[in-house]
This record gives C-alpha cells, structure tokens and sequence, in this order.
C-alpha cells in the first residue's frame, strides 16, 4: 500500500488553545479521505497545515514524497487546493481567472489561454467563461474555483468543505466531479461536516473532533463499529424510558420521544435477552424496531463522547458509547 | 526562483489589479472626477479669497496632487484589505509562486494609478490658467518627486491595507490622508496658520514634497526660498517611508497569511 499524504503528530496550537493534538493521518494513493467534523474540530486548521499555508507547532508530514517542512515548495508543486471560500477573482471572468492562473503556473500565454478554454468546457462553464466570477451562482463558482485547482494536474487536491452553502443539485454534480477526479488517480484530501457526503465520496474517513482523531476507517468498517443493527426500543412513558436508560447502553436517545437506540450484532438472542432485562427491571419496552447504523449514528457516538452525557462502560461492538438528547442538533 | 519567473508574476499580478481598477466603475470613476472638481472649486470657490502674489492655481496644483494620491492610497489600501479577506491569497499562497508578489501588483497598479490622477490635475491645471515657469529638468525633476512619492505612498497604504483587518478598516485610512494636506503648506502658507498649527505643517512630510513640486514648477517656494533644501528633506521622508512601509508590507504580509 503506498499512500501519497502521511501526516505524523501534527499539532497546532492557537493563543494556548490546542487546535490539533498529535494528529496522525495516512491517505492511500488515489484514495478519497474525508475529514469528518463539527465546526471548531480543526478540519481546516489541518488542511492549512498540509496546503503550505501554515506551519505546525508539531509533528511532521510528507506529501507526494516532498516533507512539508523541509521542502514546502516541492509540496506545492504537487499539490492544489480549493479552500472553503472560493478563490476566485470575482471582478475577472471565469476565463481570465483560469488564465491568469495558468500563466502563473508557467504555461505561456498561448498555452494558457488553449488550457482555459479546455477548463472551462470540462467544469461545465464554457457558456459562463466570459462572463465575470460575482455574477456566478455558488455552484458556478465552486466549480470554477475546482478548475483552477486542477489547472495544474496536481498529484493531490485539498478541498476544504466543498459543498458546504451549496445547493442540492450544485452538492451533486460537485460530487460526481471529485468521483471523477478520483477516477482519473488524484488522491482527494476533503474536509465536511456532512455525513453524507463522507459516506458518499470517501474510501477512508477520519472522525475529527476537538484536534484528535477519535475514528479512522472506512465508512462500512466505521459503521461495523457499532454493529450490525441498532435496536430502538419505544417505552410507554417518561417513568419506563427513565427506569430503562440505567440499565442500557445506548447510541442515542430521545426523552421526548421516549425511545431508546442500542447497539446490536442484530440476532434474535440478543434482543431477546435485552427485552427480557428490562422486563425483569420493570421497564418493558413497549415497540421495538431496527435499523442499520449510519455513518451519523457513528459520528455521535465517537465524538459525544467529550461533549455528550456519557452513560454505561464500553459495549459489545467495542466502540465508546453515548446519550444524546437532542439528535436534531447535529450539525447537518 | 528565478528573476525571469519573478518578472512574468509580477506581471501577472500588475495586469490582475490594473483590470480590477478598471471595473471598479465608481471608484475608478470618483478618481478621475476628483482632480477636476477639487480644480475648479480651489480656484473659482476658495481662490478669490487668497490674497497672494498672482493666481491661486499657481499655489495649488502640488497641494492637489498630494491630494488626489492621498486618495488614491485610500483606495489601494482598501483593494489590499479586500484581498486579504478573500481566498484568493491563500490560493496564491498555495501555488510554487511567491505569494508577497500580490502586493507588488497592487503598488505598481496604485502607482499607474495615481499617475493618471495626477496628469488629469496638470492638464485640469493648465486648461485654468497655471503657467508654470520651469523648463524641461524642472518638468523632470518634478515628476521624478512625485513617482518617488507615489511609491512610498503606495507601500504604505499596501501596509494599512494589510494591517487593517478589514476593509472598512483601511477605508478610514483615505480621511487620514485626505486631511493631512490641509495642515501643511499645501493651500495655505504657513505663516497663515495660528502658531501651534505652524510648527506641525511646517514638519510634516506633505509640506517639502508640496514645496519641491512648487518651487521646481514655479521657481520658489511658498517662502520664496529656492528649492534645494525642501528637496533634500522631501526625499529623506519619501525614502524614510519607502523604507519603513516595505518592510513593514512585507513583515505583515508574511505573518498576516501564516496565522
């Protein structure tokens, strides 16, 4: 296995305020990592770190063969990246903004202006290229902004919430264009605060929450974690969901709604011997039903576990466990 | 990196802003109407109420021009300040260039700017009746002080402009500039000025850039004295300002961007 971006015991401090704390980081060659984390977790303080833009108070990291801290020109020759506000001259037209780009990656001016036009028909703007970048929509300009990334052919892009203020059609199609930038062998180094989009694009996700990385894996091995069904067990009232939590060990819960979700390997034994402890416990569940854990059922148990009322010790499927309240205040 | 590459970015850079001024339809528009206006009102408005020897516009067009640049180095500030809170640096930042070279684009932009607003001042000047006296060095050595002091101008504001934090931020360094002829020797002679304003127009760098301009075009300064002395001074400050705004534009920049 070779990987294209190892990061090791990266850490970054800000006015005494740990940002990162010894993060280590490994993304496989022409693999997709998606950073995974709530706003403050440090994804773009991380991405800064790796993009040249700021150095580490710790640790080390090599890029496409180049060290980051000894040879950082070497790393920006192979690298792009599409912050999270797009980079783009808005009072130039998407072509000139391609252009000028170009030429500063040393293209000749004939050469720039043919790899513009070629950009422009490949992002899907060749109708919008003359026209300037702050009469773009979102979509538009994300895409532009991508293109500029790819200008270069870098050997890794860096894309820093890529979707983040667009809209459902605009998240889709950048979607299929990182697939097809992946496709064609750039290893993808992004950054998102949606589940979804990491389960949709990412072979590896990295949990990040507070400077650490909590969980690593891919999206089915992450959701393994957890099990192979989560059980949501429905209690009659506040008294029963209240008598049951003590003695369960939940992924989430919900008071208002009186359920109760726990981890399972989903065999009719085991839900048989949960039913039957809280029917000795004199908090019978009054609905059960099942789900498969999603990537969000995930991210709450890893990351709740600093932030979230933390019930029980250890589960079955290893992974730490959790009470939510307030499912609904997940950042989506 | 080489010089040859360093060149063709800067290049690069300089067509960047030089197209950005020219979109900028207000902006670009209030930097060329205000040379005109400022024109006609100190001559038809306030000059009938100076009582010097000979016409007024013979007194102000330098006062006019460090005038126009104040507000000309208001405007670049803000254009720095505005690329700084965009992405854009960073991007630039994360390409095998040298990112400092953005602000290179801005001063030389500022510097064309300026340069425009100045000869709009002259030709305003002329058509109303200013008849300098100076002959070909003169004319040459004039222009020669204000490049000088467009470009420190420009570094400087290139500094606010990064120091500001924001854009409204830099915006307020245009009211400075504007103000700061008003105290010098630019429309007034100094010895109009109550005592305490004196010693401060006297000293400050508007009023021996003001008065080389002046006495090179006219042939005496507003003291009569012959110009050598106020040029020395002029370029001491110039060169003092260069010097300190480089610096400081290229410390800012450098640590403005690694936060």
């Amino acid at each position: 296995m070779t990987y294209t971006v190892t990061a090791e015991g990266l850490g970054k401090s800000f006015g005494g305020h740990a940002v990162l704390e010894h993060v280590d980081l490994a993304v496989e060659t022409g693999s997709v990592l998606a950073l995974l984390g709530p706003n403050g977790a440090g994804k773009t303080t991380m991405v800064r770190i790796l993009a040249t833009l700021m150095r580490p108070d710790a640790g080390t990291a090599t890029i496409a063969g180049h060290d980051l801290l000894t040879d950082p020109v070497g790393v920006k020759r192979s690298i792009s990246l599409t912050g999270q506000y797009a980079a783009v001259d808005e009072k130039l037209t998407g072509r000139e903004n391609l252009e000028m780009m170009a030429q500063l990656l040393r293209l000749s001016r004939r050469a720039a202006r043919a790899r513009a036009g070629e950009m422009l028909s490949e992002f899907d703007l060749a109708d919008a290229g003359d026209r300037r970048a702050a009469k773009y929509s979102g979509g538009m300009r994300r895409r532009l902004d991508l293109a500029i990334s790819m200008l270069a052919q870098p050997r890794v892009l860096f894309l820093d919430e890529p979707t983040t203020g667009l809209d459902l059609r605009s998240r889709e199609q950048m979607w299929s264009t990182v697939r097809r930038l992946a496709g064609e062998g750039v290893t993808v180094l992004l950054t998102t605060q949606y589940l979804e989009e990491a389960d949709q694009l990412a072979d590896t996700v990295a949990v990040l929450d507070h400077g650490r990385v909590v969980a690593q894996g891919t999206p089915d091995e992450l959701k393994a974690r957890l099990g192979a069904e989560v059980v949501r067990l429905h209690f009659a009232d506040q008294a029963a969901y209240e008598r049951a939590l003590g003695g369960l060990d939940p992924v989430r819960t919900d008071h208002r709604l009186h359920t109760i979700d726990v981890a399972t390997e989903g065999t009719a034994g085991e839900i048989f011997q949960i039913l039957g402890r809280l029917q000795a416990g004199g908090a019978p569940a009054d609905k059960v039903s099942t789900y498969r854990p999603s990537l969000d059922d995930v991210f709450l148990s890893v990351t709740g576990t600093r932030t979230g009322t933390r019930t029980g010790t250890g589960t079955n499927t290893g992974a730490a466990s959790v009470v939510r309240t307030e499912p609904k205040e997940m950042a989506r | 990196m080489s010089m040859a590459y360093a060149l063709t970015d800067s290049r690069v850079m300089v067509t960047r802003c030089v197209r950005r001024s020219l979109r900028d339809p207000e902006a670009f528009f209030t930097a060329l109407m205000l040379p005109v206006v400022l024109m006609l009102l100190f001559v038809y408005v306030f000059g009938g109420a100076f009582d010097g020897s000979g016409a007024y516009v013979d007194y102000v067009v330098p006062g006019l021009i460090v005038l126009c640049a104040g507000f000309g180095a208001g405007t670049t500030a803000v254009a720095v300040a505005t690329d700084m809170s965009n992405g854009i640096v960073d991007r630039f930042r994360s390409m095998p260039i040298s990112g400092s070279l953005v602000l290179v684009g801005h001063v030389v932009a500022s510097l064309a700017r300026n340069l425009v607003a100045t000869a709009l001042v002259i030709g305003v000047g002329l058509a109303v009746g200013w008849r300098p006296t100076a002959g070909p060095a003169g004319w040459v050595a004039a222009a020669a002080m204000i490049v000088f002091f467009v470009l420190a101008l420009s570094w400087l504001a290139a500094a606010v402009g990064l120091l500001a934090g924001s854009v409204e931020a830099a915006n307020s360094f245009t009211f400075v500039l504007m103000f700061l002829p008003y105290v010098s020797t630019a429309f007034v002679p100094a010895q109009t000025l109550p005592s305490w304003l004196r010693g401060f127009a006297e000293h400050q760098p508007f009023t021996p850039i003001v008065e080389t301009m002046r006495g090179l075009w006219m042939g005496h300064t507003s003291t009569g004295a012959a110009v050598g002395h106020e040029a020395w001074i002029a370029c001491a400050w110039c060169a003092g300002i260069l010097a300190v705004s480089f610096a400081a534009a290229s410390w800012l920049f450098r640590h403005r961007t690694a936060a």
